[in-house]
């Protein structure tokens, strides 16, 4: 009996390996082999080991390349992943707090419309005027405020899960004290919600820098392309230089991957937050 | 997602004594502090969601709008090119959320049993969740190449003869794309599923294996009923991102050949670039209608079923 189960733990898990192996690590280490190589071994798109080794000419050729359009492009990546998910966490942890202690007319309209924010796809073309009146096409603010608007939602159903679990004598504490509504909030609450919202931030920070469709309706133009969409216009123009283009995708993909590296308990907790309830 | 615990939580709190006073709750919890993301939240997702209704009527150049009536929809649903996105739409949600769950269930099954180098196995299968869908869509797109591509490749050398068009047959170009979004979305679902079963109470199994039971028997009787919650979360979730997706298929075929991977999202974008605005917004609404009449009262009745466990 125990070496049956010995044995199937062994064969499963080779199974396992090699399956998964060639399934999930092969394309991984097929970019990597392309970025790596020159032009002309690049073309052929076999999977092969680079005979003439050149990722770091390569890298140094993409960063170079269109008039360092790709450092621009990361500094508009960062201002809009930090700044959006920045506010997501502080609006959206507002809300959560008043949702979960106060009982108000105001809740069933608040969670209809948080329900709505997780499911309704967003009206661009609408959206689109809407922000050309404001002045708010066409512009960094303007985007990091629609990434915050198709986020809330999320954070705040994560949030308001774990404001519940703070005891509310800890606020009446605080009231006593004579802290008012605000410093109830940011001195105490906040502090308080440390690990709920390293976990929002991170897997905030995941789509929104991974975010292609936003930036394309919302910001469009090179000048102030996100990583995503100079990688996306890198490969209409051109076509020719294989290497290049796969260099590019590992560099915009390799930041995503030390954060997991980091930071794996969280991004699991926050993805994860829907399937237990409670 | 959670529409019916969040009820049900609420409930429970009208019974709590409030014994800080409503005062209290004035004074701690003003209100107004719904306002910031509220104000953003109306301006750039209900506002323009309830303007799409009236713009989805009318010929519309962004400075002037004329109502039109049903035109708009009347061609959505006429020219072929544009009727064919909703049945890839559907086809689309459809399978990538079931090939999730099935598979997604499997993957958790093994994962959650013994088996060695268990920690690299969900590592391995979960990395792609986090990948750009652009980077995903242009390496899949090398690799899918119909003649110079891996995948053919290999097949050559296993089947002999020229592999198929993955993404340039008309007839399989959905599939593929679907293929490649089971790829990049498997491993969120395997964790969901992995969350489900851990929450399973060790007793459960422990009685079963005391009784006898093999491992079949386990998996009907006790993790696939108890595992319920996360099936429920798989299909919405993958439901609702399957049927508004877009970036997967604008990246590997936007929509080609033809149109025969076209779903509403990329309709939409297509008839935004064309300056049918109006169109455009009336693809929105159709999307709008199909997602929200699938998935809210599916997520209710999976909540209902939910309780009743």
């Amino acid at each position: 009996m125990n070496q049956i189960r010995l044995s199937s733990r062994w064969l499963i898990g080779i199974i396992g390996i090699l399956v998964t192996t060639v399934i999930f690590i092969i394309p991984f280490v097929f970019v990597f082999t392309m970025a790596a190589k020159d032009e002309k071994a690049a073309a052929s798109l076999r999977f092969s080991w680079p005979e003439n080794f050149r990722l770091w000419q390569n890298v140094a050729d993409v960063f170079a390349s269109r008039n360092h359009m790709l450092i621009r492009a990361f500094v508009n990546s960062g201002i809009l992943t930090v700044c959006s998910v920045a506010l997501m966490v502080v609006l959206g942890a507002m809300v959560a707090f008043v949702l979960d202690r106060r009982r108000s007319k105001l809740n069933p309209l608040v969670n209809g419309l948080i329900l709505a924010g997780l499911i309704i796809p967003p009206a661009v073309v609408p959206t689109i005027w809407v922000m050309q009146t404001l002045g708010l096409f066409k512009t960094l603010v303007g985007l990091i405020l629609i990434e915050v608007s198709y986020g809330l939602s999320f954070t705040i159903l994560i949030m308001r899960a774990f404001v519940h679990t703070i005891p509310r004598e800890i606020d009446e504490a605080a009231v006593v004290d004579g802290a008012g509504p605000l410093r109830l909030f940011f001195r105490v609450i906040l502090p308080l919600l440390r690990s709920v919202i390293v976990t929002v931030i991170v897997v905030q920070s995941i789509f929104v820098f991974n975010d292609f469709q936003n930036p394309l309706y919302f910001l469009p133009g090179d000048a102030n392309a996100t990583v995503q969409l100079t990688l996306y216009n890198f490969q209409s123009q051109q076509r020719s230089s294989y290497n290049l283009l796969f260099t590019d995708i590992l560099i915009i993909t390799l930041p995503m991957l030390i954060l997991y590296i980091f930071f794996q308990k969280q991004i699991v907790a926050g993805m994860t937050s829907g399937s237990v309830k409670g | 997602m959670s529409v019916g615990t969040d009820l049900r939580r609420a409930n429970s709190r009208v019974g709590r004594a409030s014994h800080p006073g409503a005062n209290f709750a004035k004074h701690a919890y003003p209100l107004w502090f719904y306002l910031p993301a509220g104000i953003i939240f109306l301006t750039l997702f209900i506002v323009p969601t309830v303007l799409s209704f009236y713009f989805a009527f009318t010929r519309w150049t962004l400075f002037d709008s004329w109502f039109i009536g049903f035109d708009n929809f009347v061609q959505f649903f006429r020219e072929p090119s544009l009727i064919g996105s909703l049945t890839h739409t559907l086809v689309y949600g459809v399978l990538t959320s079931g090939l999730k769950v099935v598979l997604g269930m499997l993957l958790a099954v093994a994962l959650t049993g013994p088996v060695i180098a268990r920690g690299y196995l969900r590592s391995v299968t979960f990395f792609p969740v986090l990948l750009s869908s652009v980077g995903v869509g242009i390496t899949f797109k090398v690799l899918l190449d119909p003649y110079h591509g891996v995948v053919n490749g290999v097949w050559s050398a296993v089947f002999g003869g020229d592999g198929p068009g993955w993404l340039t047959d008309p007839k399989l170009a959905l599939y593929s794309v679907i293929g490649i979004d089971v790829w990049k979305g498997l491993g969120l679902a395997t964790l969901i599923y992995i969350a489900g079963i851990m929450a399973i109470p060790a007793e459960y199994f422990e009685a079963a294996r005391v009784d006898g039971a093999g491992f079949w028997k386990i998996f009907r009787t006790i993790i696939l009923p108890l595992s319920f919650p996360a099936t429920s979360t798989v299909i919405v979730l993958s439901l609702i991102g399957g049927l508004r997706s877009f970036d997967l298929i604008w990246t590997t075929t936007s929509g080609g050949p033809g149109w025969a991977s076209d779903v509403i999202a990329s309709v939409i974008y297509k008839q935004y670039q064309a300056g049918f605005y109006g169109l455009s917004t009336a693809g929105n609404v159709v999307l709008f209608i199909v997602v929200t009449a699938i998935v809210y009262p599916l997520s209710r009745w999976l909540n209902k079923r939910e309780a009743e466990l």
